[in-house]
């Protein structure tokens, strides 16, 4: 068993942030990643809403801080064991690690959603039906096309699959989708100005800063169309496209189109990792996400002493929030170590 | 590719032993498809199957239409249900997906409230003294075929391949909303990718289209026909459809609803004569049959005993296209041997025309 001051669980941009913030206040930290690849979901990632930052700068900035001297870093061991012992904490991995601390900072994450529980949209039967994710990965590699490797004519972006959507039991907004959805639509007008861009949305939520002034310009200066209306249906055309079916809600009109490329804005579940390590250690919440004491004073704390939380473990969150979680959730984990050594 | 979620979709089918419900529209629509179907089960599939004289209505199209009560619904159900019980069985196999979609509401309701059921039983037996069992098992007709669709295969003289080019023949299939949009998880494939119809076209040789509008209502829908003025409704539906599949140049359309089987092939005669539009090859239709004529045709029954002339868009092209052997003096021939007459021909949807 290997002692450490706090384990860190995930690799993503809470755990690396919150582990380095400890770090830096002189704790041996242990970071623990499931994956071969660190940066969790930020590892897809093109440009960040809303200011376009190239998401490599920010995995840049995450690797740097993974360097520090007081951080050691093990990929590939996913947590299969977290459990108290007397006033430790004892973390144990798939292969075979195992770590003895006075505090745990649960930084495990989110999933997407599994767009084929929608069957309706066609994900996996139709290869123009993808996840906003893969398209993402597409722009990363400036090459939006089909899957017959055309350019497409057409694309369509549709918010709230999995989110806002009792069928498949997630009640909540997953918060991110909308603004992502303009990112989206103007980095694609902007690799392929000659494309048509339309939006189907439920609500459009801009609550964060300059999210509204983006949406505003996404119209004015990039064309991109919005229709209030969920896609019921979509099928093949006998050209190979997608015809899709909706309700346009504002003009109260059935509405088809005929699109080359479906992205569907995926939502964001708690993560298998959140949802087993909430399950043991006995802090999951709705939707299995974890559940801190206080969401308004302290939601970094667990009513466990010494297990704390940051990031999209609890919920979903955009990059900035997630971030300054982690250095709040450090900040409380540095106070509680010291409580203990006074 | 990870899975699909709509594959774990299953229908659970007893082996053996089926108590089946004969439909109250289907014998008129379509003559020759129960008996084929009973035929095919008991033998060439070896199976007990019961074709009871004393079965009744099941009120389907009456309580989906809103104009019979839930209560005497279920009592109705449940008599059928009791007439399955006295014969001994516990299978139960009612041939109108309307009737499937009805019966398998009800037993989910007395499911979800079991006060209910207890209601049903002392109505039935306030009624007539009838007691009942609920069946052990609910599946429809195309459910069993699907089951033993390789079996049947075997036994097959023709596939669904174009004699002519050797090409598998372009199927389009159809499944009534009442069989799986109640229960999706209950039939194979669910309701947006159901495989019932798809299974048999493609074991027995078919491509199976996708077309844009392959998800949309046959036309029927209840009261978009039942009510005289939605009528038009219930026809532009149709032909939403239609027009939406001709471009694929589908060979025929494979249903296992009684409505969708009837509206597809039907609305072809009343779009032709309002509007002198026709969807098949050289000004014909497209043939529409039941999943029981398909598998009765490749089995090589005469399609004239499976009652295949009694389709508004007649057959024989694609019977050709099978190289199926037909007699054409057959055609409206009874089964006393006298000849029936012949029906007038449409305006403008063809029919074969012989020397």
């Amino acid at each position: 068993m290997n002692k450490a001051d706090v384990v860190v669980i995930g690799g993503g941009p809470a755990g690396i942030e919150a582990a380095y913030n400890l770090a830096r206040d002189n704790h041996k930290v242990v970071l623990v990643e499931k994956e071969k690849e660190i940066f969790g979901h930020m590892q897809t990632a093109y440009t960040l809403f809303p200011n376009f930052q190239d998401a490599s700068e920010i995995r840049s900035s995450l690797l740097q801080k993974t360097k520090h001297g007081n951080i050691t870093l093990y990929n590939n061991s996913e947590v299969t064991q977290v459990s108290r012992e007397n006033d430790f904490w004892r973390v144990q991995t798939i292969n075979g690690l195992d770590f003895i601390a006075p505090a745990v900072l649960l930084a495990s994450g989110f999933k997407t959603f599994d767009a084929r529980y929608k069957e309706e949209l066609g994900y996996g039967i139709y290869k123009g039906v993808i996840t906003s994710v893969e398209f993402e990965e597409m722009l990363k590699v400036g090459k939006i096309q089909t899957a017959n490797g055309e350019k497409p004519r057409r694309i369509a972006f549709l918010n709230c699959v999995g989110s806002r959507d009792e069928k498949v039991g997630n009640h909540y907004c997953s918060r991110v989708c909308c603004i992502n959805a303009v990112k989206l639509s103007i980095e694609a007008k902007k690799q392929l100005p000659e494309v048509e861009a339309y939006c189907f949305y439920m609500d459009i939520r801009m609550s964060g800063q300059f999210y509204e002034e983006l949406y505003r310009k996404s119209q004015e200066d990039f064309d991109v169309n919005y229709i209030r209306g969920r896609i019921s249906e979509v099928a093949p055309t006998i050209d190979n496209r997608l015809q899709v079916k909706c309700e346009d809600t504002l003009s109260q009109t059935p509405l088809k189109m005929t699109v080359d490329l479906l992205v569907l804005m995926i939502g964001i579940e708690a993560s298998e990792g959140t949802a087993r390590i909430g399950e043991q250690v006995g802090v999951n919440g709705e939707y299995n996400f974890s559940k801190s004491i206080s969401l308004h004073t302290a939601d970094n704390k667990t009513k466990h002493q010494g297990f704390f939380l940051a990031g999209t473990c609890k919920r979903p969150l955009t990059v900035p929030e997630t971030m300054a979680d982690a250095r709040a959730a450090a900040l409380e984990i540095d106070l509680y170590l010291k409580s203990l050594s006074q | 590719m990870k899975k699909q979620y709509w594959t774990e979709y299953e229908s659970k089918v007893a082996d053996d032993h089926y108590y089946y419900e004969r439909s109250c529209i289907r014998q008129s629509f379509f003559t020759g498809s129960e008996e084929v179907f009973i035929n095919i089960v008991r033998d060439l599939l070896g199976k007990d199957i019961a074709d009871d004289m004393n079965l009744h209505t099941c009120s389907g199209i009456g309580y989906y239409s809103g104009v019979v009560p839930l209560d005497t619904t279920m009592t109705v159900v449940a008599r059928l249900f009791a007439l399955m019980t006295e014969a001994g069985y516990k299978n139960f196999v009612p041939s109108c997906i309307t009737s499937f979609g009805l019966v398998n509401e009800v037993v989910d309701m007395w499911h979800h409230f079991p006060e209910k059921l207890e209601q049903i039983r002392g109505y039935l037996k306030e009624a007539n003294g009838k007691e009942f069992d609920v069946p052990e098992n609910i599946a429809h007709p195309c459910d069993i075929i699907y089951k033993y669709r390789k079996e049947l295969k075997e036994k097959m003289k023709y596939s669904l391949t174009n004699v002519h080019t050797g090409k598998p023949l372009k199927v389009v299939e159809h499944i009534g909303c009442h069989y799986a949009k109640i229960f999706p998880r209950q039939v194979k494939g669910g309701a947006e990718f159901p495989q019932v119809l798809v299974g048999m076209i493609q074991e027995w040789g078919g491509e199976v289209v996708d077309y844009p509008e392959r998800r949309h209502c046959c036309g029927f829908g209840f009261s978009q026909y039942m009510v005289l003025a939605n009528r038009g409704y219930s026809a532009a539906n149709s032909k939403k459809k239609l027009e939406s599949m001709q471009p694929f140049k589908p060979d025929f359309i494979l249903a296992n609803c009684p409505g969708c089987t009837m509206f597809m092939d039907r609305w072809q005669y009343t779009i032709a004569e309002t509007e002198g539009i026709t969807y098949g090859e050289n000004g014909m239709g497209i043939p529409v049959l039941t999943y029981e004529e398909l598998a009765a045709i490749l089995l090589g029954y005469n399609p004239w005993d499976v009652g295949l002339q009694t389709h508004q868009v007649q057959v024989e092209p694609l019977l050709d296209k099978m190289g199926i052997k037909y007699d054409p003096k057959d055609k409206y021939v009874g089964k006393s041997g006298a000849f029936l007459g012949e029906p007038e021909k449409p305006t403008h949807l063809k029919v074969k025309a012989y020397e």
